[in-house]
């Protein structure tokens, strides 16, 4: 029999709904890989196994009472550590919030809870979601499974790399910049960013407001359908939250299955044929484009001559929102206080609780979205960037005339080895080229895997229209149909 | 020439109240005019008369009926602060001790 911890959450939902197994084996399974591949990977910043044990017993009691069970029904979930949950803690892989345990539960975790998945642990991630590669987490980077001495991606690494390590089936990510699609990319998993205000922010731990956007990781693209239906909906906590359907995520999957793409037209975009990506990125992803025109999508070339100025806007407007939202970091409501013993005013506490508690790439977006939004500055940089952004949303709206998704590399390059880009942080940024165009437009992009260059996983984004996430899921599960997910080394 | 000096660096730290050291200022100087040159380019975009984007989605002032709903009692919201004292968050002297 397939050890538990190898099925799709689909499976495991279907063993458990049909008393194959009972919810609490699959967790056990789930929690046994951890105790023993978690010390080399380290996607894990903590796991509750009492908590995911007793939700797990909650879902075989409501089965054996009868209760009707939900379509992921005791199937585990690893949730990054940007996300509150209630009594768990929760740290942003920040020393500042080290040790903090929430009142409340994000909306999106609640949802999971609701719907009777089993919430293993809280994932790593790079501090408060700022980064490409995990290495800038407080508690130690995570590693990739496909090659330990690489970077599983960033900011949601430990989330990504917890599926390609079999510790779990489903995680959930979030997005401001490419954090759910750039580490699915690089691990060989399928990470999904829904339309901005599809998913609830409230108990997300703000990073930049206009942007966050949680989201699913899965091993494959129907099961990452089936956790974007749980999560996703109106949420009258979230002011930004959409107050519209669901897009039927679900049944696009299963009609990408059937591998008949007809009628479909993949738009190009021509500003990022050849820029910025590896050669191998490159011939992959046309592979994969050549695979998605045998299946009978019609290819159109669309011309997007903002793009290229996404990331410059992207990295005024991020640390701008970023600079505002963690001044609420001020050592009085929760987490560390430093200074406190009767020799220094509030405002030196303050000052030296931030400087102990954040970490150098958080301190510099910090800084850098002061100046951006300094008197003197706001109009050339912080207003600038704004506008870009509405032009980035024209080039969108032209392109989707001709185009019903556009498809791209996910991230520029495979994954590289540990301490290569951080000690240039523009080097870093670059890895979010073809991720920050859908955030600064707010449509839905997902990344799936799209082969392999240096054995390394390489993953293709396909980006879609303002809540028509449905479209990018099933072009997604078409591709899977020619290139199958792939399946790392082993571990032990 | 640089796009921001370290005397700038310096600065912004104290606006963002962080007490950064000599040694993080000459650091995080270097780095930040290699991306402050880079972000610059956005300036190369003539968008005079186009209008700014804050955030995508087309809601303004979403309001709800005003209705008393539930929320963290005394002790929850309390539970997280560093420091507590008769129900309050309670942090270093703000006022001067009169003479």
């Amino acid at each position: 029999m397939t050890e538990l911890t190898r099925r799709t959450a689909a499976e495991l939902a279907a063993m458990v709904a049909s008393g194959e197994v009972s919810a609490v084996e699959v967790a056990r399974a789930h929690l046994d890989r951890i105790a023993a591949v978690d010390d080399r990977v380290h996607a894990f910043l903590h796991v509750d196994t009492e908590g995911a044990l007793a939700a797990a017993a909650e879902v075989d009691r409501r089965r054996a009472a009868g209760e009707t069970l939900g379509p992921l029904a005791g199937v585990p979930v690893a949730v990054k550590d940007v996300l509150a949950t209630k009594g768990v803690p929760t740290t942003c892989a920040s020393k500042i919030l080290e040790g903090w345990r929430p009142p409340y539960d994000a909306t999106v975790v609640r949802r999971l809870r609701d719907a009777g998945l089993v919430i293993l642990g809280k994932t790593n991630m790079d501090e408060f979601a700022m980064g490409s590669s995990t290495e800038y987490s407080a508690y130690g980077p995570t590693r990739n499974p496909w090659d330990l001495e690489r970077i599983p991606g960033g900011s949601g690494g430990g989330s990504s790399a917890s599926l390609a390590a079999y510790e779990a089936p489903l995680a959930i990510g979030t997005d401001t910049g490419g954090s759910i699609r750039q580490p699915g990319a690089v691990t060989g998993t399928v990470g999904s960013k829904p339309t901005y205000g599809g998913t609830s922010r409230y108990g997300l731990v703000a990073f930049s407001s206009s942007l966050d956007t949680p989201g699913p990781c899965a091993r494959n693209v129907e099961d990452a359908a089936l956790l974007h239906a749980v999560i996703a909906g109106h949420d009258p906590g979230d002011s930004t939250s959409i107050p519209a359907p669901v897009p039927p995520v679900v049944e696009a999957a299963r009609q990408g299955a059937t591998g008949d793409l007809s009628g479909v037209r993949i738009g190009l975009v021509r500003e990022f044929a050849g820029e910025g990506a590896e050669p191998g990125v490159m011939a992959a992803v046309r592979e994969g484009i050549e695979a998605l025109v045998k299946l009978g999508a019609e290819v159109v070339e669309v011309s997007c001559p903002h793009f290229e100025y996404a990331l410059p806007a992207y990295y005024l407007i991020a640390p701008s929102e970023a600079s505002s939202n963690l001044a609420r970091f001020d050592g009085v409501r929760y987490g560390l206080r430093v200074g406190d013993d009767g020799s220094h005013s509030l405002e030196e506490v303050m000052s030296l609780t931030r400087e102990a508690g954040f970490g150098p790439e958080v301190k510099r977006r910090i800084i850098l979205g002061t100046f951006a939004l300094s008197s003197g500055y706001y109009d050339a940089y912080y207003g600038q960037a704004q506008k870009v952004r509405t032009l980035i949303t024209r080039d969108f709206a032209a392109a989707f005339e001709q185009a019903d998704v556009l498809v791209a590399p996910t991230t520029p390059f495979v994954a590289f080895p540990f301490g290569s880009r951080t000690g240039d942080p523009y080097q870093m940024y670059l890895a979010d080229l073809f991720t920050i165009p859908s955030n600064l437009y707010g449509g839905p992009a997902i990344s799936v895997p799209c082969g392999l260059s240096e054995g390394l996983p390489v993953g293709l984004q396909v980006m879609a229209p303002t809540m028509a996430d449905d479209r990018m899921y099933r072009v997604a599960a078409a591709l899977e149909t020619v290139v199958p997910p792939p399946v790392p080394p082993e571990l032990s | 020439m640089a796009a921001i000096s370290r005397e700038e660096v310096a600065h912004l730290a104290h606006l963002s109240r962080l007490a950064v050291s000599e040694q993080e200022l000459d650091v995080f100087a270097g780095q930040l005019d290699v991306i402050l040159q880079a972000v610059a380019r956005v300036g190369e975009v003539a968008a005079g008369d186009i209008p700014p984007t804050s955030h995508s989605v087309p809601l303004t002032n979403v309001l709800r009926d005003d209705v008393e709903q539930p929320c963290l009692d005394q002790a929850e919201a309390l539970s997280g602060a560093p420091d507590a004292e008769d129900g309050r968050f309670r942090v270093p002297r703000i006022l001067e001790e009169e003479s």
